[in-house]
């Protein structure tokens, strides 16, 4: 039995995270939907008990090797949580004014995060599979979670049909990898497509389970679904959807490709450096022409994750330590961002067009202040903390000689300045339209403070970040 | 052996067919009526393969729960399906040269390159220990090795029905719940009152 109780030893933060959730389920079943508040606050609670849990973890594998805890998997645990934290934190406000104080919103929150732990810690296809669809599947809820507004309800179906097709094309990648190398676990794969070679199936399937992951991080040519879902489903679930479950798929993608195929690099590689491409280009362009901030957000994300998927082209230890200090970076700018629009709120309305934004510096400077700070770092102006994460992805990829995407790189982040730097300029510059609400509570101003911080001294406090996330990567090329 | 091959076309054949008219049939109740015969059909090969434990399933679950579901949501839910699929028609030869493209593709790079593994063809001759059927061979590693993938997916199968909740459940307002208390509380005095009726004039309340 010593191999079972090493298994629970090593899902111990897991464990932690399914058990909270099933009591709060409870909890929340008895005392009806008037508990939401309490059960939102332990749910912040079980995330930071699970994030120390994470942290103290011990290494190993579990399960006949289904299930990995290692230093990657701690690194990309530990934002998942801290993310899904700042963005329950900061869900309340919107909540209560529309009328969605319901139990189930903390409790999907939690088993989605309990999804994405196990997809970063999935080392076999299998248990990928099971984590991808158990993160999926409470986001397809969450997305549709305003039942009663027909945007948020198709914003649910959406992303549901084209996820169940997404997961078709996964399963059928995995299917043909299995049945080219007889293995569904990551260590035997590698070690199948070391000995044999890499013939055309095996390919054939790789690009399928690529094409099927990078879905969920939504690069192009699979994007189509963002802009749609994130302006229909409410505010904190959007905020949620850019934030953690981004990073723990593109974790998910970064081991998923590493481990089983690094005899393979040349032929994954040609994929992500075009998805990569595709992605910062359409990033840079179709942003530039919106209206509504949510939209934008979408496809600024988009932008985003082809410049992460820069560092996986260039396959090294140092390409991957830069995609994970990017995606941190990501995480902490984009819950900030989403914390100044959950503060778009005029008359008891919630706002979410652009334009709302004009002259904003004149009324509330400090919001103004924490947006512009906000922007710059997506747009990638130095010495904020989005020109490091740049910079690192865009090193990564010269020192792998992709020096032709790397020059596409700048030119997009030089395009995507423009749409960033209008929303400053229609803060401080256009003449002020009616103000927001100026009490916007306690919570929303904390991680508005938080990732403004963050976002303007990370040049402070890079070198431990970068540290991590550097013995991070190592642990995918042992 | 010859009993068995002509067993194998039968049901294959009549599989076949029966998921084309699935596909083909003007009218939805035929369609899932199709459904049903085609996973009839599936079954049957199960069971030619010595996997009795998935034929069973297959036969308990997709005809006994998913394909009656069907059924009721084709017959209850009042769709015009001729008006659906008057649109569908534009799109049925840009998809099928796409399907047929991809299957050549198929064909192509994968069929080509399928080596049967030296000991595949022993692994699918070795015949199951006389004394361990199915659902107990299954029943062993399911708990054992597989406990990992049988737990997460009662989890998934968790949110699906919180999921489920979420979405549809409405509390309504005026509607006469059954309370056990108040019944048990009531007593006569609440519930008759003794009107003294003078004769020729009724009962007014």
């Amino acid at each position: 039995m010593s191999g079972l109780e090493q298994s629970y030893a090593v899902l111990l933060p897991e464990f932690v995270v399914a058990g909270g959730g099933i009591l709060l389920l409870l909890f929340g079943v008895f005392r009806g939907d008037r508990s939401q508040s309490v059960v939102s606050n332990l749910s912040i609670l079980l995330f930071v008990i699970a994030a120390y849990f994470v942290v103290v973890g011990a290494d190993g594998t579990a399960f006949n090797g289904a299930f990995i805890a290692d230093g990657f998997s701690r690194f990309v645990n530990v934002l998942a949580l801290l993310g899904a934290a700042a963005t329950l934190l900061m869900a309340q406000a919107y909540l209560e004014t529309e009328r969605l104080m319901r139990f189930e919103y903390p409790v999907l929150i939690v088993l989605a995060t309990l999804g994405m732990m196990l997809m970063v810690s999935a080392n076999s296809f299998i248990a990928l599979y099971m984590g991808l669809e158990l993160h999926s599947l409470a986001l397809y809820v969450l997305a549709a979670f305003k039942r009663d507004s027909i945007r948020s309800t198709e914003a649910g179906l959406k992303y549901f049909v084209l996820g169940a097709l997404s997961s078709g094309m996964l399963l059928y990648g995995i299917s043909l990898v299995y049945g080219f190398t007889g293995t569904v676990s990551f260590a035997g794969v590698a070690a199948v497509v070391g000995k044999t070679g890499v013939n055309i199936g095996l390919i054939f399937g790789l690009v399928f389970l690529i094409a099927g992951l990078v879905f969920k991080i939504a690069a192009v040519p699979f994007h189509m679904w963002t802009p749609d879902v994130y302006e229909g489903s409410p505010t904190p679930v959007t905020a949620f959807f850019i934030t953690a479950p981004k990073v723990a798929a593109m974790a998910l993608i970064l081991r998923a490709i590493i481990v089983p195929f690094p005899d393979a690099l040349h032929q994954w590689q040609q994929v992500v450096q075009v998805i990569a491409a595709l992605s910062m280009a359409l990033g840079a362009v179709a942003a530039i022409g919106q209206a509504n901030i949510k939209r934008l957000m979408a496809y600024s994300s988009i932008g985003h994750m082809g410049y992460a998927l820069l560092g996986l082209a260039a396959g090294t230890p140092q390409g991957i330590a830069s995609v994970l200090v990017y995606m941190t970076i990501y995480l902490v700018t984009n819950a900030g961002v989403f914390a100044c629009i959950l503060a778009m709120k005029r008359e008891g309305e919630y706002v979410e067009t652009i334009s709302d934004l004009a002259g904003l510096a004149r009324t509330q400077p400090k919001f103004a202040f924490a947006m512009a700070a906000f922007m710059f770092s997506l747009a990638g102006i130095p010495p904020l903390a989005g020109f490091l994460a740049k910079f690192y992805v865009f090193m990564a990829a010269i020192n792998a000689h992709l020096y032709a995407l790397a020059l596409l790189g700048v030119i997009a982040s030089v395009v995507g300045a423009f749409y960033y730097l209008r929303i400053v300029k229609i803060m401080y510059m256009d003449a002020p339209a009616p103000a927001f609400e100026r009490d916007f509570g306690g919570r929303i101003g904390t991680v508005m403070a938080g990732a403004g911080a963050f976002t303007l001294f990370f040049v402070v406090f890079a070198a431990p970040i970068v540290a991590a996330a550097g013995t991070a990567a190592q642990a995918l090329f042992k | 052996m010859i009993l068995a091959s002509i067993a194998f076309y039968l049901f294959s054949a009549v599989l076949l067919a029966s998921a084309l008219a699935v596909v083909g049939a003007r009218n939805p109740v035929h369609s899932v009526l199709f459904l049903i015969l085609a996973f009839f059909n599936a079954a049957a090969l199960f069971v030619l393969l010595g996997a009795e434990f998935l034929a069973m399933i297959l036969v308990v679950v997709y005809v006994g729960a998913v394909a009656v579901l069907f059924l009721f949501v084709v017959m209850m839910l009042d769709i015009d399906f001729e008006e659906l699929k008057k649109g569908a028609q534009a799109y049925v030869l840009p998809g099928a040269g796409v399907g047929v493209l991809l299957a050549l593709e198929l064909v192509l790079l994968v069929a080509i390159n399928w080596h049967i593994a030296p000991v595949a063809p022993g692994v699918a001759e070795a015949t199951m220990p006389a004394h361990v059927t199915n659902t107990e061979a299954l029943g062993r590693i399911l708990y054992t090795n597989y406990v990992y993938y049988f737990q997460l997916a009662g989890l998934v199968l968790l949110i699906a029905m919180i999921g489920a909740i979420v979405l549809t459940l409405r509390h309504r307002t005026g509607v006469r719940r059954q309370s056990i208390r108040q019944q048990v509380a009531r007593d006569p005095a609440l519930a008759v009152q003794l009107v003294d009726v003078k004769p020729g004039q009724g009962a007014a309340p």
